[in-house]
């Protein structure tokens, strides 16, 4: 059975106009229900020198008492701290984690201060994209934990910029959603934070820093966006206290020549970043963080590793493909390496082989010269002994000769001979 | 343990357990207004729907289409005109935007013309099947890509409609052959063709002689039971699954009835309505369809089905029925091929 597909091509797909109600206008009911039931993450990043207020503006956007302890300023380097929670209003979930750096700028070197942001960030990538890679993955249930917004606190001198906050921010720009804010605003008045402003944006713009840009390209929210991107950086004071000001009680700090209203657009651009980072912004965030940041993170990191997408034939590589060359390859290498210690300890046991039977051959000859040594000598000592028993026999002879012709002697009588004979023996 | 000191490693920053806080006591933060931001951005980007109608020539396939979707999706077939019986089973797409309300839907519906015509019907579904592989196939290499797009078409078949012929007994052999098979790789929506041939009795025991049979071999069909999520699904799932298959009745021809205008059947013994629940179930199947569980339709498809094809794809792709493109992902090991087998047990391998 041969099987032939037919599929128009391109986008060129007709509108068809409806008879009556079908009923998918439901769809993104349906959509943000099944969003409902999964529940929503957001994680935010704060990062800011130690005392400029990060966890207590987080406990005024959020309406709640975080738990933490105030850091100090003696810190040995800068270290992340991650809390997750729970929030829930009315049917809506949020699994919200906040970050914060801890003792950020209280250093005398603060050259490696960004460090250890970056690399918190590159990791909470690095832990999505091997989940992405794994071959039995739950993506779905997946606990996202990829900064979606990075609260940049600006210490309020009223003067720039630092340079730790430049170099600092120059780093993230590419990997997180950068929103700068003026920490502790009401230390400084109104004409001078306008100047303040200005200066921030300009030098921001002149060092390329690219900070998160609310999106004008929805009609519902291009208007506020565009409203909101002018206010930039925001400038914003952080309060639980709550005070009795006219009938009402509102989050304020009270000082002895007036009180500074959290929740006064005219004090504060509280209001302002409340609404955009949660009320209209927070999906955007989240879309941005994923297929802006993410897939760059991931294209680095995958070339890094050395795949391609296509070869020079332009046939199109698999991951899958590339990894099992490279695999192999590695294998053959580590096969190879093998080998080669194999090869070498083979010739090693060899040479110390030949040494040994060297060693085994002069042995053999100095025993044979020894023994030829010995056996000579043996001999030599033999002929001694065997000329030695010669003269003793001859000398035995020679007695038993005497003896007889002295008994025949002394038999013809004449011990004068035998005096004589003995002198002439003597 | 000075608590300053807790600087978690980044991948144990998920450590703390979570608390929980109610926001309302202490005032409004905004959150719910997350939902909306959603709603915008979906209705901006609008929504995909794949379609699959499988049965014989005859069963009102393109009828019901067109039925549903309330348009001219297709020229249905009339029986007599000279269109030539395909000799061979063919897939044949089309794919239309509708829009209803500003939300915008790109609906592509397959039609399988040709399946189960043959006198010889083995293996009719592997093209079936072919194809299905074939759209995960496609959402895989455009997966891995290093360089990928913001949205990956999804040309998957999020759905398959089938079509039961009404003979009033029990599934065919050819029925239970493909059921089985497919159940595996996509949703299956059986459904009772051409209904006004049954009786309201007859369809009743039909129906309860289908449902043995798919509990007898171990067929399920969408609703997934094994899917159910929590208690509201399980017994929300548990009606619908109690109906299914739904007898239908397809027409796209209006006639008067009582003053009103409704689209039906006209026969010589009366009219048949279509979305009349006295008449047939099509309200049932429209309406699980698009308008509770399409997005289901599409999470399953996605979270369960496109995993467990991505799954075998990258550990043992040479069991898979291929599709034309195809590009060998992983390596074929030695020795004879094996059954393509429903992966379940493995242990866990990381890329």
């Amino acid at each position: 059975i041969c099987n032939s597909i037919s599929r128009p091509t391109g986008e060129g797909c007709r509108t068809v106009p409806l008879a009556g109600h079908v009923g998918f206008d439901s769809l993104p009911d349906q959509l943000v229900n099944k969003s409902v039931s999964q529940g929503f993450c957001f994680n935010i990043l704060c990062v800011g020198e130690t005392g400029l207020g990060k966890s207590t503006l987080m406990d005024t956007l959020f309406n709640t008492k975080f738990e933490g302890e105030p850091a100090t300023h003696t810190q040995p380097g800068v270290q992340l701290r991650s809390n997750t929670y729970d929030l829930q209003e009315s049917n809506v979930g949020l699994k919200l984690t906040i970050v914060s750096t801890v003792g950020f700028g209280d250093q005398i070197n603060k050259e490696d201060s960004y460090k250890p942001i970056v690399e918190f960030i590159d990791a909470q990538f690095e832990a999505y994209l091997q989940e992405e890679l794994k071959i039995r993955r739950v993506l779905h249930t997946y606990h996202d934990s990829r900064i979606h917004a990075c609260l940049y606190f600006i210490a309020p001198t009223g003067h720039s910029l630092k340079s730790l906050d430049l170099v600092t921010m120059k780093k993230l720009d590419s990997k997180v959603n950068i929103i700068p804010i003026i920490a502790k605003s009401d230390a400084i008045s109104k004409s001078e934070l306008t100047k303040f402003k200005i200066k921030i944006t300009s030098e921001l713009v002149s060092n390329g820093v690219q900070i998160y840009q609310f999106p004008t390209d929805d009609e519902s929210v291009a208007e506020i966006n565009g409203t909101m991107n002018a206010h930039l950086p925001f400038a914003v004071i952080g309060s639980t206290e709550e005070l009795k000001i006219g009938n009402k009680m509102m989050k304020a700090r009270q000082y002895p020549w007036g009180t500074v209203q959290v929740e006064n657009e005219a004090h504060c651009d509280f209001v302002k970043l409340r609404e955009m980072l949660i009320r209209v912004n927070m999906e955007d965030l989240r879309e941005q963080t994923h297929s802006r940041h993410y897939e760059l993170y991931r294209r680095c990191k995958l070339e890094e590793m050395g795949f391609k997408d296509t070869d020079p034939d332009s046939k199109p590589f698999s991951l899958q493909e590339t990894y099992e060359a490279k695999r192999n390859e590695f294998l053959g290498e580590l096969q190879k390496k093998e080998e080669e210690m194999r090869q070498m300890f083979v010739q090693r046991v060899k040479e110390k082989e030949a040494e040994l039977k060297e060693a085994e051959k002069e042995l053999h000859e100095k025993f044979d010269r020894l023994k030829k040594l010995h056996q000579d000598e043996k001999k030599k000592l033999e002929d001694k002994k065997k000329s030695l028993d010669d003269e003793v026999n001859a000398f035995k002879q020679r007695k038993t000769a005497a003896e007889l012709l002295q008994s025949q002697g002394s038999q013809a009588g004449g011990s004068q001979t035998l005096k004589r004979d003995k002198e002439k023996k003597k | 343990m000075d608590p300053l000191r807790q600087s978690p490693s980044p991948s144990s920053s998920r450590a703390s357990s979570p608390r929980t806080f109610s926001c309302e006591r202490l005032g409004y933060v905004g959150i719910e207004a997350v939902l909306d931001q959603l709603k915008i951005k979906a209705m901006k980007m609008g929504f995909e729907f794949n379609i699959m109608v499988v049965g014989q020539s005859g069963l009102g396939k393109s009828t019901m289409v067109n039925t549903l979707f309330k348009s001219k999706i297709w020229k249905s077939t009339m029986p007599g005109l000279r269109v030539p019986m395909p000799q061979t089973l063919q897939l044949h797409s089309v794919t239309h935007v509708i829009e209803e309300n500003g939300v915008k839907l790109k609906l592509t519906v397959t039609d399988t013309p040709g399946f189960g015509d043959q006198i010889n019907n083995d293996k009719c579904w592997d093209p079936i099947l072919g194809y299905i592989n074939e759209q995960y196939e496609r959402y895989l290499q455009e997966e891995i890509l290093i360089t990928r797009q913001r949205h990956i078409p999804d040309t998957r078949v999020h759905c398959c409609v089938y079509f039961v012929p009404p003979t009033g007994h029990c599934l065919r052999p050819l029925d239970l052959e493909f059921l089985q098979r497919l159940c595996r790789a996509v949703n299956v929506v059986p459904v009772i063709a051409r209904a006004d041939s049954l009786t309201i009795e007859e369809r009743e025991a039909f129906r309860h002689r289908i449902q043995d049979d798919l509990k007898t071999h171990s067929i399920e069909v969408y609703p997934q039971k094994s899917f159910d999520e929590d208690i509201n699904d399980k017994i929300l799932n548990s009606k619908i699954r109690e109906r299914i298959p739904f007898a239908v009745v397809g027409a796209d021809r209006e006639h008067m009835v009582n003053g009103r205008c409704v689209l039906g059947r006209k026969t010589k013994w009366g009219i048949i309505e279509v979305e009349n629940m006295a008449h047939c179930e099509f309200p049932l199947l429209r309406d699980l369809l698009i308008r509770s569980h399409l997005q289901d339709l599409k999470d399953i498809t996605h979270n369960v089905h496109y995993e467990n094809y991505r799954i075998i794809r990258l550990k043992e792709s040479h069991a898979l029925p291929r599709g034309p493109g195809w590009v060998n992902l992983a390596p074929t090991p030695p020795g004879p091929g094996k059954v393509c087998r429903w992966a379940e047990d493995d242990s866990d391998e990381d890329f």
